[in-house]
């Protein structure tokens, strides 16, 4: 019987760029940072609540995972908002959606009624999008 | 069922959610320093009573509450990277280190000195093998090992 989930991969365009949207905008905690050799990092955060599970900020290049087409296909598909990461919940949606487009996240969609409660969605820096959640039960 | 858009009908006093998200960011931002709840109350227009209670719908703690959360979260960060217990409780606004240390243990479970102590050698393991940080099946799909 599967019980729990620790981690979870987002594909993301660059480490850096990750650490400081997800640490910085979003709030996340940084659980590890790693160096894993020339260039590569294990890289995890958790949501401020939630920190026995860690989303693994994954990097897309060529390399041991990707090879050069693959990562190329890889890196257009993140771009261009293929890939729904996660549906994130907060206490009130309103005020977080307000606080994060104060810091500049782009929102796809703006805060909607929906018959679980509110909902909004927003990308992060490399193009991967988010559902933001505030729902009945949390009321 | 059609989504509804939620501006501004359901949230028909949009700028109260402003001041309210502004005493936020103004708590991330001043928790080391000696923050004046009333005054922030005052500043975003709010009775204090009706500060605390627009804050805890938004966040789910009082603004007390939520200071005091900010203020342990970022007295772990301090803490892992080795500054002595004393001084973090310096850094993150407390004035007296007893008082910091015994809300520490309320909070995680841990003293100040054991998180520490934790982290630390947490770091050490890592250093010496940094797959000791990583779920096997990454590490082998990543040809880390």
């Amino acid at each position: 019987m599967i019980t729990k989930v620790t981690h979870m991969c987002v594909y993301v365009l660059d480490q850096d760029s990750a650490y400081d949207f997800y640490v910085n905008k979003l709030g996340f905690k940084v659980h590890t940072d790693v160096p894993m050799g020339p260039g590569a990092r294990w890289l995890t955060v958790t949501p401020p609540e939630q920190p026995e599970l860690e989303l693994t900020l994954f990097p897309v290049r060529e390399g041991n995972v990707f090879d050069a087409e693959t990562a190329r296909t890889m890196t257009d598909l993140v771009k261009k908002g293929t890939f729904g990461a996660a549906v994130f919940t907060c206490h009130d949606l309103m005020a977080t959606y307000e606080e994060l487009k104060g810091k500049g996240v782009e929102f796809k969609k703006a805060p909607t009624k929906e018959f679980y409660g509110f909902e909004a969605s927003f990308k992060d820096d490399s193009g991967n999008w988010f559902s933001l959640a505030q729902l009945n039960h949390e009321q | 069922m059609v989504s509804q858009n939620i501006e501004p009908e359901h949230y028909p006093r949009l700028y109260l959610y402003r001041r309210i998200v502004q005493a936020k960011l103004f708590i991330d931002r001043h928790y080391a320093e000696n923050i004046d709840l009333e005054q922030i109350a005052d500043e975003a227009y709010f009775s204090r009573f009706h500060f605390c209670r627009l804050f805890k719908n938004a966040y789910g703690k009082t603004p007390h509450h939520y200071l005091t959360k900010v203020r342990l979260d970022n007295a772990q960060q301090l803490l892992a990277k080795g500054i002595p217990v004393a001084g973090v409780s310096f850094l993150i606004g407390f004035d007296s280190s007893t008082t910091f240390a015994a809300l520490f243990k309320k909070h995680f479970g841990v003293s100040p000195s054991g998180y520490q102590a934790r982290q630390l050698k947490k770091q050490t393991s890592f250093a010496a093998n940094p797959l000791h940080a990583v779920p096997n099946c990454f590490a082998e799909t990543c040809g880390w090992k």
